[in-house]
């Protein structure tokens, strides 16, 4: 297989791209319209032929550097940051990524009615450059499909540390008294990160005492109730004391059942029993001011 | 020979600890702090190792020593100011250091061992 | 794509250079506080361990590059008497000098991988590595 044989044919695709580029532009705008993926609720029509055009634009001057068509080299980089910009504000705007990728590939259809009207009477021709766009388009494809990826997995990950953030609120009680409710499943890493920035406020705030509440959590596993129990032995080295309270009757079998032992914790029913205990290790008391309220 | 400095605030000994301590060190500083606790008739120790970013099993040993041989030598000793990420690996690692009381920081460890040491001598005592 | 470096390991100060190379290529590695601290006890254990049984040696401390993964490894090497049982050995609690005992067992725990290779007579070889999270 000669590769001047190939250059040719890539150099025709090429040159049908930068002599066409305009009739090729129309026929994919309206083959995009035409397909279910089209979606004018989240897209306009307007918004559809401005992206179409511009990214066929950077298509054909990069053409013009590189007929190859390779879009692994250097002169198609302002290509690559186009189409991945778009898959991305496509992404985000809630297309699906079958919708997202059938941008590109319906372009396709596009280049091959074109190619069919140039090589009418060439059929060897034909099929190679058939090959070379289908590579081409295949091409940007994977930069749409990895693009989309990437962002939802972006997506994702920013949520789960919102999430993580929503769910690990460590309040100040009162004057040296810290309180973490937790709420929901905890696993293991969100019980290391809850700890880690529990221990954290503690340093900040110069609290001494620290209420755990779990009334919120339904189950406890024994990776996190030794998390737990590191917690407080942590806490107790940095000059602090932890109170757990709310252990539900499940939760406290399974602390039985599990073999771990909780009885260095101080443990109260309710946060209001927990409350009243730092109180009092606090040396304070609570009093009504007035006994007509 | 390098030793980390003790300083005398009444009754107290106060000793912050602001270098990377080598064992022999840890060590001179575990000898150093119990003939001082003798010779300056102290009642009480305090340990700042807020600077520390690291205790390895071998310094959780000398602070532990020093807290039992102190309250042998009727002194009572606090260690102040173990940052999280040290306390977290001291748990992982197996050292709950049982023997030593520990506060927060420089202030509320004096506040401890105020509390945890009687003055039969009243309040005078404190001005010294 | 590793780089690796070498430090000696014959005294006490030689185990606290050790502890400062592991912190600073912890954090160039992006390790977080709580694990940083973590590799850098470890290291401080093992680099004990090289010294006080193994005779003296070296460390070797490389960055980790590994299918988007960041971490670092460090491998302690001696020629020391070696260990005769590494199970005994890893116990919590066991120590044949001095120390609490759980220099080799805590540096485990420490570590997210932990290897260790010893021969009577030839020498001891432990490694571990520590991943980003």
């Amino acid at each position: 297989m000669s590769t001047g044989f190939r250059q040719t044919d890539e150099r025709s695709l090429s040159d049908i791209l930068i002599r066409h580029e305009t009739e090729i532009a129309s026929a994919w705008i309206s083959e995009q319209a035409s397909l279910i993926s089209h979606r004018p609720d989240l897209l306009t029509e307007t918004e559809l032929r401005q992206q179409s055009r511009a990214l066929l634009s950077e298509i054909t001057s990069a053409a013009r550097m590189d007929p190859s068509l390779n879009l692994a080299n250097s002169a198609w980089k302002a290509t690559r940051d186009l189409l991945s910009e778009i898959s991305r504000s496509r992404a985000l705007a809630g297309f699906s990524p079958a919708e997202t990728a059938s941008f590109v590939f319906s372009l396709r259809g596009a280049l091959m009615d074109r190619l069919q009207t140039v090589y009418e009477e060439d059929a060897r021709s034909l099929a190679a450059a058939m090959r070379s766009c289908s590579t081409f388009v295949d091409q940007l494809g994977l930069v749409t499909t990895s693009t989309v990826l990437k962002t939802r997995e972006e997506l994702i990950k920013k949520q789960q540390e919102e999430m993580l953030e929503l769910s690990t609120p460590v309040v100040r009680l009162f004057d040296g008294v810290l309180c973490l409710p937790l709420i929901g499943t905890l696993d293991s890493a969100r019980t290391q990160v809850v700890m880690e920035s529990l221990l954290q406020k503690i340093v900040e705030t110069g609290s001494t005492i620290a209420i755990i509440d779990i009334t919120g959590v339904p189950t406890v596993d024994t990776l996190v109730a030794q998390h737990l129990l590191k917690t407080v032995s942590a806490a107790r080295l940095m000059g602090a004391e932890c109170i757990v309270s709310g252990i539900r009757p499940q939760i406290a079998q399974t602390i039985v059942h599990l073999g771990v032992e909780l009885h260095n914790v101080a443990t109260k029913a309710t946060l209001a029993d927990a409350l009243a205990l730092a109180m009092q290790k606090r040396g304070l008391t609570i009093q009504r001011v007035n006994k007509q309220a | 020979m390098e030793r980390i400095p003790i300083l005398k605030q009444g009754d107290l000994l106060l000793v912050s600890v602001q270098v990377d301590m080598h064992d022999q060190l840890a060590l001179n500083l575990q000898d150093d702090l119990t003939q001082r606790i003798v010779r300056d008739n102290a009642r009480g120790v305090l340990i700042d190792i807020s600077a520390l970013d690291m205790v390895d099993s071998f310094i959780g040993r000398v602070l532990d020593n020093i807290a039992t041989m102190s309250r042998i030598l009727d002194a009572e000793t606090v260690v102040v100011g173990i940052q999280p990420a040290v306390a977290i690996t001291l748990v992982e690692l197996g050292i709950t250091l049982p023997n030593i009381r520990t506060a927060l920081n420089i202030e509320s460890g004096i506040a401890l061992l105020r509390r945890l040491l009687p003055t039969p001598d009243g309040d005078a005592d404190d001005q010294s | 794509m590793t780089k690796a470096d070498t430090l000696p390991i014959h005294t006490e100060e030689d185990i606290v250079r050790v502890r400062q190379m592991t912190r600073s290529l912890a954090q160039q590695s992006g390790l977080n506080l709580v694990d940083q601290t973590k590799i850098v006890t470890a290291a401080s254990e093992l680099a004990r361990n090289t010294l006080v049984y193994g005779g003296g040696g070296h460390v070797i401390l490389e960055r980790l590059q590994d299918a988007g993964r960041a971490g670092l490894r460090l491998t302690f090497e001696d020629q020391g008497p070696g260990i005769a049982d590494i199970e005994l050995a890893l116990r919590d609690g066991y120590t044949s000098g001095k120390g609490l005992g759980l220099g080799l067992s805590g540096a485990k725990r420490l570590s997210n991988e932990f290897h260790i290779d010893s021969r009577v007579g030839e020498g001891t070889t432990v490694s571990i590595i520590k991943w980003k999270s």
